[in-house]
């Protein structure tokens, strides 16, 4: 059966160019950059190179990227390091509900172990957080206010100029997790006030397990984990070159791309709304309807249950996700979809759609002809009326 | 038993060709059952005479294992006689699916409780 893969979101597949760069540096260079003989410094051009291409895809200096194991580990570095930076002297952390894991869950800890006192800002309806909001919760111990550029579930991008503005006047460190956006949205750190940027490879058909922080030169920023002092310190650990190499290439590719690919992928997103829209009664669209994600359409549909829709969409060859992913027992509907206000119900009924390069209109003509009659198939079974 | 997160073709077919989905217009005993965890709900009707399921129909709002357990308890459970319906596990549906992902049993469960409920009301209707 053709598969037709739309969880971009999730992953991206490799790049047939990046595969070929890393294979052969992982084939041809077996220095370590810490090495200052022939093959070391090999293996460190390779590093230097990349760090390079990723500075200048985000108008920063190549000193102001650390490389990192992924997003999870940037979005880590930048709250851990940071409280751990400004220890005894700020602790507050300004957030909003809709954040990652990576970002909700550390600070969540990082306020278990009494190391930091965490505001989680709630958001409208279409899951945008106010910058009024954000003022109103900084105060004079507040250390980092950390706001995500585009929301992974429901696509969502958040004024983080305005946002990043604000820290600025006030002195305080401002990070977002742009893990969706890089490679898919123009960022320039010279114009964007914004002191610590997640980056992921993943997200931009790079390899997964390699990813980047962009760190503002003056940002006040401690080491999280401790060994041999690569990464000038702020990220021990012997580098993963080839990983590092395919990083550097894969954002390369995106930002030559990325002007045509994002305009085509929001022709192609907006015409899969309206087909859902027309074709599904009661197909409630999550997220902002322009200000979001070029790649994302995500719906609730209500008297369905998302696992059953991604299930049922596997079986007729559509590789999607949902934000009730109901596999653990315990299966509240994502955090995400619950701040924007949903009804409990109508967020178990979430799928996720989001497109990538290989997206083609006959894709989407596709899922327009499988996904309406799942729906009445599931709505049917579960009847409008069945009580609570 | 199936691997985790991984349902069997019997599973799959009932999520796909749900049997017996609905509501039966004068059943002689409904059943809801719910698994708060999640906000899964199962509704099942009955149709009970001379001492026998004669119909049965059943409503998931949830997963497929939700939905397959409901879907194939039903066509367990027709034709039984009361006792014999009551008598019904979560081990038969189970075994009538080839399995379900470990951390669904629940599921299972629920459909049990609901045609249980149905058969309770069937019952206190009858004598009444």
């Amino acid at each position: 059966m053709r598969r037709v893969y739309l969880d971009h979101a999730a992953t991206t597949p490799v790049d047939t160019e990046v595969v070929e760069l890393m294979a052969q540096v992982l084939r041809d260079v077996p220095g370590n950059p810490s090495s200052i003989y022939a093959e070391g410094r090999r293996a460190r051009a390779l590093v230097e190179t990349a760090r390079d291409e990723v500075a200048r895809a985000i108008g920063a200096d190549p000193a102001e990227i650390v490389f990192t194991s992924g997003g999870t580990e940037a979005d880590n570095l930048a709250l851990r390091g940071v409280l751990k930076a400004r220890e005894r002297e700020a602790d507050g952390i300004v957030t909003t509900a809709i954040e990652h894991h990576a970002v909700l869950d550390t600070a969540r800890d990082l306020e278990a172990h009494g190391l930091a006192r965490v505001t989680v800002l709630a958001v409208d309806r279409e899951g945008r957080v106010s910058p009024d909001a954000v003022r109103a919760a900084m105060d004079g111990r507040t250390a980092l206010v950390s706001v995500m550029h585009g929301n992974n579930e429901i696509g969502t991008l958040q004024p983080i100029q305005p946002i990043g503005a604000l820290c600025r006047e006030r002195g305080i460190t401002f990070h977002s997790d742009a893990v969706q956006t890089v490679g898919a949205l123009e960022i320039d750190v010279r114009t964007l006030p914004v002191d610590l940027l997640s980056v992921n490879a993943h997200k931009f058909y790079g390899p997964k397990g390699v990813g980047a922080l962009y760190v503002r030169k003056g940002t006040r920023i401690a080491t999280v984990q401790t060994g041999g002092g690569q990464e000038k310190g702020r990220r021990t650990g012997t580098e993963n070159v080839a990983g590092i190499v395919g990083l550097g290439a894969a954002m390369r590719i995106a930002i030559a791309k990325r002007a045509a690919e994002s305009a085509r992928q929001v022709a192609l997103r907006d015409r899969l709304i309206a087909g859902v829209r027309s074709l599904i009664p009661d197909a409630t669209l999550t997220g902002h309807p322009t200000e979001r994600l070029p790649n994302n359409a995500s719906f609730c549909f209500a008297g369905t249950q998302g696992e059953a829709l991604v299930v049922s969409l596997d079986l007729e060859g559509f590789g999607v996700s949902s934000g009730s992913a109901c596999t653990s027992g315990n299966t509240d509907p994502s955090h995400v979809l619950l701040a924007l206000g949903l009804d409990r119900d109508l967020a178990q009924g979430s799928l996720r759609l989001s497109l990538g390069r290989a997206t083609t209109d006959a894709d989407i003509d596709a899922l327009l002809a499988a996904l309406p009659p799942i729906v009445a198939r599931l709505r049917a079974a579960s009847g409008a009326a069945v009580p609570a | 038993m199936t691997e985790p997160d991984h349902y069997s073709d019997a599973a799959l077919d009932h999520l796909t060709r749900p049997r017996n989905a609905g509501t039966l217009p004068e059943p002689s005993g409904t059943g809801a059952d719910a698994n708060p965890s999640c906000g899964d709900r199962t509704v099942i009707t009955v149709a009970v005479a001379d001492d026998r399921i004669q119909a049965l129909r059943f409503r998931t709002f949830g997963c497929t294992a939700a939905i397959a357990s409901a879907s194939v308890l039903t066509e367990l459970a027709a034709g039984l006689t009361l006792a014999d319906a009551a008598r019904l596990e979560p081990a038969d549906i189970l075994n009538a699916l080839g399995g379900l992902p470990a951390r669904k049993e629940a599921c299972a469960l629920m459909a049990i409780g609901a045609l249980r409920a149905a058969l309770v009301d069937a019952r206190v209707r009858a004598t009444a």
